[in-house]
């Protein structure tokens, strides 16, 4: 079962296809890394998907649920662009958000008090935004995305400003709510936070789908079959052959690359045969950063 | 609708909650109080210092009697005009009255000279012609042997007395006066309430939008629906101040009147000083406080109340949408914002400038269709309203108005939803044009 399907989503501004026939599923309870360069699409997108605006076509379907034209309460979404009333008090700023999205003031109140036990920050009810710092204006926001228990987050950038106790602090409880269930859509450009948090990805650049899959199957799938040897002791001057290329040779390491039809056991059988002391032997694969890199690169080539 | 609710309910409470509301509210009247004590002050300043005048009257023609202002002091004098004007250079006094001789009986015009360096207040100087004007007139009747009440006899009162022929009620000679008089306050009253608050929704709209809290609201409720919340929150703000005003602005006036002796009515007063206005006339004139009176008792009521009540909100959602509209169009430039307003507020003034000439002449041509026409009936209609225009205007003009504030909010809430998230793109007209057709 799938939170999210998108089936040929379209939209296009007045002079710019800003969505260009994008289709992709959500499994339920997964966290799914939207990513792609600036203005590659992903707010469009996520603005459909929260009904902000509506597709020009395709279809958008929702717990299952075609979108209605009401922003569905389902969704919890922190924008990339974050704001709150400057002057209003925090615990009612959030009881008012809350509000918004469907829960009673008495479930708004408990559920608030509940993470300000979680967050530690119990005597923050009556300060007022202005009064906080950006981080901390940020740890506000992100709660007012998940005060309502949405099947969905939809976090855009959501680390951005944030030293790196709160980040985890964020990120912790990112894991914790997903493994209660909620699917979370993490929308972002900084690579090493998606290996880090992501199972799934979408790749999207120029509002057109690039890559989708696992990040282990899209790694596998842009692997280059090199190999890091940590030795001990002196290669043959000899080690040459038709299986593999050597890319880099000093002291202690080795990184060669199979050729086709050759595998990773031949290669470290032959040199065992050479009797090496092999401390380490690990498949180097691409980071999403370098897929990332040469896929958008290669788009704007073409 | 529950979401609307939370909307308004946010923004009245911050809004009234706001030290600007409370200081607006209940320091405008005492403002105003003393705007009108220091009125009072500058007026009476000048003329309150006591002034010694020397009279001099070689034909006795004021019978030594002369009174002016209360701050002018008479005194008759026997010397001659050199001699008075050798002591005003010593003595302290404002200066020399000096009256001519009468010669003949058909004058027309007669001179006081006043020797001084300084100049009589306007106030003053009136208050000694009308004196002089009265023993002039005593001094000739009695040369051409006239007889007072043959003279008095003379003067008829003239009044027309309006009836009705078919409709049914009372009218009487102050009934189109009364009613356009109150009309225009109510006219004045519609528009500045519409101006003010229009504007704080627009502030309002364009305060969500630079702090950028508009993108996280619009994931919960659908753009129309905080527009909407927000027009009503800032109409009920306006309608609190305003109650709050009418109860204070009484109270304040009050106490100010018996604390500082404001002379509630200076003109009244003055008239009924003023010896040129026969007592027949004075009486008239407290005749037509009560005729006033009953007339504004008359009306009807029951049907001017809810239609003004009416127009009120008629006028002010399609106002407030429209504002609403700009605000959501313009970013942080406040002069954008200004040259956006130009279009709504040009509506505005027009309906003024007719709604005064409606005070006038409440059936004209341009009035009678100005209070059809949306976007200026809400203040021309009131204004004719007292002046019991024709059923079928009345309704021609609240059909229109109720389909003209559904077509607006609808209007504006077609620019709002996509001008609240259109960041560093300037809006034009054109540009705002394209957004009430744009898809989603």
């Amino acid at each position: 079962m799938h939170i999210l399907t998108l089936d040929n989503v379209v939209k296009q501004y007045s002079n710019h296809l800003a969505v260009d026939h994008i289709s992709f599923n959500i499994p339920k309870g997964s966290i799914f890394g939207l990513l792609g360069p600036n203005g590659a699409g992903k707010t469009s997108l996520i603005r459909i998907i929260t009904t902000i605006t509506a597709a020009d076509s395709g279809e958008v379907l929702l717990d299952g649920q075609p979108l209605a034209s009401a922003p569905p309460l389902l969704v919890g979404y922190l924008p990339e662009e974050r704001g709150l009333y400057k002057k209003m008090k925090v615990g009612e700023q959030l009881l008012y958000l809350a509000q918004l999205k469907g829960l009673s003031e008495k479930e708004a109140r408990d559920n608030i008090n509940l993470w300000f036990e979680k967050f530690g920050i119990e005597d923050w009810w009556n300060k007022k935004i202005e009064e906080l710092s950006k981080g901390m204006q940020q740890k506000i926001q992100f709660i007012a995305t998940v005060l309502h228990k949405p099947k969905l987050i939809i976090l855009d950038e959501p680390f951005t400003g944030l030293d790196p106790i709160n980040t985890n602090l964020i990120k912790d409880e990112i894991h914790r709510m997903n493994e209660e269930g909620t699917s979370i859509i993490f929308s972002t450009h900084r690579m090493e936070q998606v290996e880090e948090i992501c199972k799934d990805i979408v790749l999207i650049n120029q509002g057109k789908k690039v890559l989708e899959g696992s990040v282990k199957d899209v790694k596998d799938q842009f692997k280059d079959n090199i190999f890091k040897i940590e030795f001990d002791g002196h290669l043959p001057s000899n080690l040459q052959s038709n299986d593999f290329r050597i890319i880099d040779d000093n002291k202690e390491s080795l990184t060669l690359q199979i050729n086709e039809g050759y595998d990773s056991n031949e290669l470290l059988r032959s040199l065992l045969n050479e009797g090496i002391q092999i401390r380490s032997f690990n498949e180097v694969l691409p980071s999403l950063n370098e897929i990332f890199i040469k896929q958008v690169e290669n788009a704007s080539h073409e | 609708m529950n979401k609307i609710w939370l909307i308004t309910k946010r923004e009245y409470v911050t809004r009234v909650k706001n030290k600007t509301f409370l200081l607006t509210t209940f320091l405008a009247p005492i403002g105003f109080l003393l705007f009108f004590l220091a009125l009072g002050f500058v007026m009476s300043r000048g003329s309150d210092d006591l002034k010694t005048i020397y009279v001099l009257d070689e034909q006795n023609l004021l019978n030594e009697e002369l009174s002016g202002r209360d701050n002018l002091e008479f005194k008759f004098s026997k010397e001659s005009l050199d001699e008075l004007k050798a002591d005003y250079a010593e003595e302290e006094f404002a200066g020399i009255l000096q009256l001519q001789g009468i010669e003949r009986n058909d004058i027309e015009k007669y001179d006081i000279i006043w020797h001084s360096d300084d100049q009589l207040a306007l106030d003053e100087s009136q208050s000694i012609e009308r004196v002089v004007r009265r023993k002039v007139r005593d001094y000739k009747l009695k040369a051409l042997e006239i007889d007072e009440s043959k003279l008095e006899s003379l003067d008829t009162r003239i009044k027309i007395v309006p009836k009705t022929i078919l409709a049914d009620k009372e009218v009487s000679s102050m009934t189109g006066v009364v009613g356009s008089i109150l009309g225009g306050v109510v006219g004045y009253v519609l528009f500045f309430i519409i101006l003010i608050y229009g504007m704080q929704v627009m502030r309002s709209v364009m305060e969500e939008k630079i702090n950028r809290i508009v993108e996280v609201l619009i994931s919960s409720v659908t753009p129309f629906q905080l527009m909407m919340g927000k027009v009503i929150g800032v109409g009920l703000v306006g309608l609190t101040q305003i109650g709050l005003w009418t109860i204070l602005f009484p109270i304040i006036f009050g106490i100010g009147s018996t604390f500082f002796g404001i002379d509630s009515s200076p003109d009244m007063m003055d008239m009924a000083n003023n010896p040129d206005i026969p007592d027949e006339v004075m009486a008239e004139g407290m005749d037509k406080i009560a005729i006033i009176l009953r007339e504004i008792g008359n009306m009807n009521w029951w049907m001017i109340l809810p239609l003004l009540i009416f127009y009120f909100l008629g006028g002010y959602f399609a106002y407030a949408a429209l504002f609403a509209a700009v605000g959501s169009a313009v970013g942080e430039d406040i002069n954008e914002a200004q040259s956006l307003t130009l279009p709504i507020m040009l509506p505005l003034m027009f309906a003024v400038y007719i709604g005064v000439s409606a005070i006038n002449a409440p059936d004209g041509d341009i009035v009678v269709w100005a209070s059809i026409i949306p976007l200026l009936s809400s203040i021309v209609m009131p204004v004719r309203l007292p002046s019991d225009p024709a059923a079928w205007q009345i309704i021609l003009s609240v059909v229109l108005l109720i389909g003209f504030v559904f077509f607006f909010t609808w209007l504006a809430g077609r620019i709002y939803r996509v001008g609240i998230l259109m960041y560093g793109k300037k809006a034009s007209f054109k540009e705002l044009w394209k957004w009430i057709f744009y898809k989603g």
